[in-house]
């Protein structure tokens, strides 16, 4: 029997967009009537049941959802403890669950007549979801991307070319993710008029973090569903990867008060949490940055510091506010995995299960190896298979070869 | 509450020209330097001083300005030394305003009533921080007014005239007027089209307008002076910094007159504007 909280975890954020101290809106004055006129606009296509039947449509003949809650048998088996599942959003189009979200946005960006999309991309593989979406609605389509990114991941370069949008390589900073955000902004603040910012994680400026949570909690709630199907009841465990946290937020929404299952987000420990990493929880702390107070990694001054993490996806050094607020309350165990522990798992899930995963949900898979044997063989975990490994294949391939 | 902006401000209407107001990089291209150029500002022309604080991801900044942050983390600039320049500038200049610009993490990791306090003792007669739009006043804006500092807004061109009255709200010492849509050091800004939004913005304040972004030359300075009360230049003397430096980034023999030499040019410029009548 579940006993009411008294206390919701869902009920995030406030109006003024505050998860705790987390949130908020810490945008230069030029944004802020834009992200006033967005979140007028969500609001209003929420309340709309046409907004939801077309959104529905496109995710079921477009996306191809609902996706699998499939049980990994030999995986289990493997571990020797916890049943478990593996919610299969790398079968969704473009390969991750970041199209769940671009949809949403793309349907925003449409009823508010905006004709140029920009978005900014890690891995590729949001900047791929915005590709397809602007080539399936014709509308035009820039992507920023550090050069490092560029560089090591090439496949989802080379896709988003052939969709038809421009790829903008970041030279400034770090060259990775949080640079690529800075650019995106700066491109934003520029052509205010047609343009509309898809950004790719619960993070970013109020209404941000919001909306994108709810475009991915399709995948907590079919999770609840199929596992209600399947079980007869709810799991026990959940477990998903974390760089700015929308595949984690989008699976753990919809069980944040159900306090019997307990929830873990996977940082991206990098080479460990003493040297280069891009664990916020574990090794930052508060600040402010991209819109947003949340947990950073920076130095004493405030002076964002670099991460680092083997997967392009996950090299980011924030985390989503409400992410920094469920941590704060207690309410997720925050762990993280180091790059070769992400490998292992990696190689692991490839060859007891056929599925080749992306190297961010390995990271999660990591910890699934950590936490399944020291669980009962009734005890149900679910693990969020985010996104496939395709585009990670040329880079775990070099390095590989070179361990050998 | 007086600070030195509104005594300079209230001086130049009584002369009747528009202000001068200048931005460079604190710590930029290290922190001797960089003293030696805010001090050439003022002996140039300079009627008010913006110290910009170095940030790794200064979102609403351009390539220069970007550039300029970098030069200065790299040789240990901080929040905590940027005091430090504004107090030595102070030793031998007691009436020029100086208004620290940036974004609010390194302020919020410093903590704010420490910083507000440290501040207000250097010599800071204000604050411009970016990324604190009116809806985030309880942050920095509020205890800012409160500790004596100017809180110096940002308006754009996407402020209409709904928003504008929460803009000016709690906004005081004067109102920057972003000219264009977009970061530091891109497009040029029409004057005209300046003026009408000048005009806007007046029916809504007393406070002075002071413009920047996209003013690089005496004769754009010239010409926003004309319709404002004061034309910012930051990215061209940021500019001419950069190219006083040596291979490796380092200051030359020629830094501080390249800075100054271009002040005094931009001030000539906005000292011959006619102001439009009242």
């Amino acid at each position: 029997m579940n006993i009411a909280k008294p206390n919701s975890y869902r009920s995030g954020p406030d109006d003024r967009g505050h998860f705790g101290i987390f949130g908020g809106r810490f945008v230069a004055e030029t944004l802020m009537p834009l992200i006033l006129d967005l979140e007028k606009a969500y609001t209003a296509a929420k309340a709309d049941p046409a907004f939801q039947a077309e959104m529905n449509g496109y995710l079921k003949n477009y996306v191809g959802r609902p996706s699998p809650l499939y049980f990994a048998e030999r995986l289990t088996e493997h571990l020797g403890g916890a049943k478990i599942y593996l919610k299969r959003e790398e079968l969704n189009h473009t390969g991750s669950h970041k199209v769940n979200n671009v949809l949403g946005q793309i349907m925003l960006a449409r009823r508010m007549g905006k004709k140029r999309i920009i978005a900014e991309t890690g891995a590729g593989q949001h900047g791929v979801a915005t590709a397809t979406l602007c080539a399936r609605f014709g509308l035009e389509c820039v992507v920023y991307m550090g050069a490092v990114d560029v560089e090591r991941q090439q496949p989802n370069v080379i896709r988003m070319e052939m969709l038809g949008a421009k790829v903008m390589p970041v030279q400034s900073g770090t060259r990775t993710l949080k640079d690529a955000m800075n650019e995106a902004l700066r491109d934003w603040v520029t052509n205010v008029h047609n343009t509309f910012y898809c950004i790719g994680t619960v993070a970013g400026p109020h209404p941000y973090p919001m909306l994108v949570r709810d475009f991915q909690s399709i995948i907590g709630n079919e999770t609840k569903a199929q596992m209600q199907e399947v079980e007869g009841r709810l799991p026990d465990s959940l477990v998903a990867c974390i760089g700015g946290g929308s595949n984690a937020m989008g699976l753990f929404h919809p069980f944040l008060d159900d306090p019997s299952v307990e929830i873990f987000g996977v940082e991206a420990a990098g080479h460990g949490l003493t040297q280069l990493h891009a664990a916020s929880i574990a090794g930052g702390r508060p600040g402010v940055l991209h819109g947003n107070r949340t947990y950073l990694l920076m130095d004493a001054d405030g002076q964002i510091q670099d991460a680092h993490s083997i997967s392009a996806g996950l090299d980011y050094p924030g985390i989503g506010p409400e992410h920094s607020w469920l941590h704060e309350v207690g309410r997720v165990n925050y762990l993280s995995a180091t790059d070769d522990e992400a490998l292992a798992a990696f190689q692991l899930l490839s060859k007891l299960e056929g599925i080749i995963p992306a190297l961010e949900p390995a990271h999660a898979i990591a910890k699934v190896m950590e936490l399944a044997p020291k669980r009962p063989k009734d005890h149900l975990m679910v693990v969020n298979l985010s996104g496939r490994g395709d585009k990670d294949v040329p880079q775990v391939g070099d390095i590989l070869r070179g361990k050998k | 509450m007086t600070t030195r902006i509104d005594t300079r401000f209230a001086e130049l209407k009584k002369q009747g020209r528009a202000a001068f107001v200048t931005y460079v990089m604190a710590g930029d291209p290290d922190p001797v330097t960089s003293l030696e150029i805010v001090k050439a500002l003022s002996k140039s022309g300079a009627d008010v001083i913006e110290l910009g604080i170095p940030f790794t991801d200064p979102m609403a900044d351009g390539p220069s300005i970007q550039a300029a942050g970098l030069r200065a983390l790299k040789v240990g600039m901080t929040l905590k030394k940027t005091l430090g320049l504004v107090r030595d500038f102070r030793k031998d200049d007691n009436a020029t305003p100086l208004v620290l610009m940036g974004y609010y993490n390194p302020i919020y990791i410093y903590g704010v009533d420490k910083f507000l306090a440290d501040a207000k003792t250097a010599g800071v007669d204000g604050l411009i921080i970016v990324d604190l739009p009116p809806e985030e006043d309880d942050e920095l804006c509020i205890p800012a007014l409160k500790a004596g500092l100017n809180f110096i807004r940002l308006a754009t061109p996407t402020t209409d005239d709904k928003r504008l009255p929460a803009v000016l709200t709690n906004t005081s010492g004067f109102v920057y007027y972003v000219s264009i849509a977009g970061i530091t050091g891109a497009a040029a800004a029409d004057a005209n089209v300046v003026g009408e939004a000048v005009a806007r913005i007046k029916r809504h304040t007393e406070l002075p307008i002071c413009v920047g972004f996209g003013i690089r030359t005496p004769e754009a300075a010239r010409a926003i002076a004309e319709k404002a009360d004061g034309s910012v230049v930051g990215t061209a003397l940021v500019d001419a910094l950069k190219n006083s430096l040596d291979a490796e980034g380092r200051a030359t023999a020629k830094t501080v007159n390249a800075v100054a030499e271009l002040t005094a040019a931009l001030a000539q410029g906005v000292k011959g504007a006619q102001q439009a009548a009242e």
